[in-house]
């Protein structure tokens, strides 16, 4: 008879085992791709942070849609702190975290005074008057073009070693690197008691604070600490690309941002991760090969209208789903149906 | 001081079209309980109709203001059979496949007359003086356009049976439902007409603007801060704010510039956000 000591162990060492799969894959996919897939593949790796960042706000059940613009908070920060001041750039990059983590804890004094819809709205608002401040003022953002040639990430040559950001596979595995970083401290904060409050919110706010949770002081943290890591991967994003702009945080971008959430479903880590891999995998794949570029908005469109009409919980909720079925299959048609929750 | 009087003027012209937009939103709201996102672009087809039937196929204006109207509400009668209706019970699902929607109708806008700007020739170059201050026919009759529509729909709100069954649901869904009001007929009026209103709102502006596929834009956050400026779900603080907002934005743009403007209304809207969530005129805030 097993114990039950050894069957935890089992499922430990399995677990570790698909991670260390996980990231061997990771590790040799760019060596599979061409040069503009590896450059797409770098994006990729950026955007699971941010969406990914964007779930923990969720967590608490507020839906932003100035996300993308703390994102380039983040970027214009590092960029500027690089650029103007000469911070080495692994440092402005995390300073450049901390400025969007900063701006999410002014910001959240107004925001935070409203919920649901109307914090739809006020993040809305919040985050177009910061990208109108970038546009205006050309002194230090650069107005409507922006900032360009922002300092990439200094080459590492010691001797038998060298390495150069600009090949889109090292700073694949940098950016891999920082965003599995990111995105362990992430799953940890969600494990944690902070994690289970930020849940209780969501689902039960009233009762939450009359158990003494200062649910106000919660729902900023979730925001402060995704802003955080935003801003970290617009940091990665402005030093990989090189070049920042309004235009590149606007509202379409969010957009896409709302879609790979949602049709990869909030309620898991995972769900948010398969969304983003998903669907840029349909884009590049799929929409570039067919020449449907133009399309892909429209294809956009459609998937998130037909996702939230017929598949509310996201991707991640097919896998069970699937799981069951294949379980009743097996014990028989004698099995009953029962009325999802 | 000529230059006040002026701009005093063309604010009231952006008050009207603004007022158009910004009730239909209210109305789809007040109904349906939700945010109506591609409200923007329901303006941008509105505005292509003009594009396509009067600049292109050269139909009279007034024809082609009169098909934006029905096409857009029948757009808007789309909407709500697949996108509102199986939603009902879930707004922010509602609020995220408008924005769905908009993409698909930005897109087709794209496909069907490209990235760039639509001309459309003026209709009339007739223009007159006010007290010194230049007001085009076009205007004009975008600002007596508005006051005929938004007149019409008044009346028929206050005084048609479709118009009190509108009301109650707006007010109390369930209890109307018990009185034997069709909350699906009731839905469909709203949308059809929230929607017809943005479109004509697109259809008469269409020469004076240049539209693009990507108008909505800024006739959505347009729309957001006078909605939440006036109270969501208050049809007369709509119309209040939109004046009040036209005026703000008119003014700080002439003496300053779009950017300045836009932050300043986008500031005004937190500000209300913070100060009283429900708006300078809303009565009560909705469940």
């Amino acid at each position: 008879m097993p114990g039950a000591g050894t069957g935890r162990l089992v499922r430990r060492i399995a677990w570790q085992l698909r991670l260390v799969f996980l990231f061997a894959a990771l590790a040799v996919l760019p060596y599979l791709l061409s040069y503009s897939q590896q450059e797409i593949a770098v994006l990729l790796v950026i955007n699971v942070l941010l969406v990914s960042s964007y779930r923990l706000l969720t967590l608490t059940g507020e839906w932003s849609l100035g996300h993308v613009v703390i994102m380039g908070v983040g970027a214009y920060a590092s960029a500027l702190l690089a650029k103007r001041l000469g911070v080495p750039v692994p440092i402005s990059l995390l300073l450049g975290g901390g400025i969007a983590a900063a701006t999410a804890a002014v910001l959240s004094f107004p925001l935070f005074r409203m919920k649901g819809f109307y914090f739809l709205i006020g993040s809305f608002a919040a985050g177009e008057i910061i990208r109108l401040i970038w546009k205006r003022f050309t002194e230090p953002f650069g107005g409507p073009k922006g900032l360009k040639r922002i300092d990439a990430f200094p080459d590492i040559d010691i001797g038998f070693l060298s390495i150069d950001f600009y090949e889109p596979v090292n700073y694949y595995f940098l950016a891999l690197i920082v965003v599995s970083a990111s995105l362990f401290v992430l799953y940890r904060i969600e494990r944690s008691r902070i994690g289970l409050t930020f849940h209780a919110i969501h689902w039960q706010d009233r009762l939450a604070e009359s158990v003494g949770i200062d649910t106000f002081r919660y729902r900023t943290l979730a925001f402060v600490i995704a802003s955080f890591f935003a801003g970290i991967a617009g940091g990665l994003y402005a030093h990989y690309v090189g070049a920042v702009n309004p235009t590149r945080f606007g509202v379409d971008q969010m957009v896409y941002v709302l879609v790979w959430a949602i049709v990869g479903g909030t309620a898991t880590f995972h769900g948010p991760i398969l969304g983003v891999v998903v669907l840029t995998v349909i884009n590049e794949i799929v929409l570039r090969a067919l020449g449907l570029d133009t399309a892909r908005p429209l294809i956009y469109g459609a998937i998130l209208i037909l996702s939230v009409l017929y598949l509310p919980k996201g991707l991640e909720s097919l896998v069970p789903r699937v799981r069951e079925r294949v379980r009743r299959w097996r014990s028989g048609p004698a099995a009953t149906g029962e009325g999802a929750g | 001081m000529d230059l006040l009087w002026q701009t005093a003027v063309n604010a009231t012209y952006a008050a009207s079209y603004m007022a158009l937009i910004a009730v239909g939103l209210v109305m789809i709201f007040g109904v349906m309980g939700v945010i109506n996102f591609a409200h923007g672009e329901l303006y941008m087809v509105g505005a292509y109709c003009v594009v396509f039937l009067y600049a292109q196929e050269n139909f009279p204006f007034l024809l082609a203001v009169a098909a934006g109207l029905i096409f857009v509400g029948l757009v808007g009668l789309v909407m709500e059979r697949t996108l509102f209706r199986p939603l009902r019970d879930n707004p922010l699902g509602g609020l995220i496949a408008s924005i769905g929607f908009l993409l698909i109708l930005q897109t087709l806008a794209v496909f069907g007359f490209g990235r760039r700007m639509g001309h459309v020739p003026p209709w009339t170059q007739g223009k007159f003086e006010v007290f010194g201050a230049i007001l085009t026919y076009q205007r004009l009759f975008v600002i007596a356009a508005a006051i005929v529509l938004l007149g019409a729909l008044w009346a028929f709100l206050k005084r048609s049976k479709f118009g009190r069954a509108l009301r109650a649901c707006a007010q109390d869904a369930e209890a109307a439902s018990l009185q034997g009001i069709s909350m699906n007929q009731t839905a469909r009026i709203a949308m059809f007409i929230g929607a017809a209103l943005a479109g004509v709102a697109g259809a008469l502006t269409a020469p004076l603007v240049s539209p693009t596929p990507y108008i909505g834009h800024s006739i959505i956050v347009t729309a957001f801060i006078i909605i939440i400026v006036g109270g969501v779900g208050s049809l007369e603080g709509a119309v209040i704010a939109a004046v009040l907002y036209a005026f703000v934005h008119t003014f700080v743009t002439t003496f300053f510039d779009g950017v300045v403007a836009n932050i300043v209304g986008l500031a005004l809207m937190l500000a209300v956000l913070v100060v009283r969530p429900t708006g300078l005129f809303g009565a009560k805030e909705r469940a």
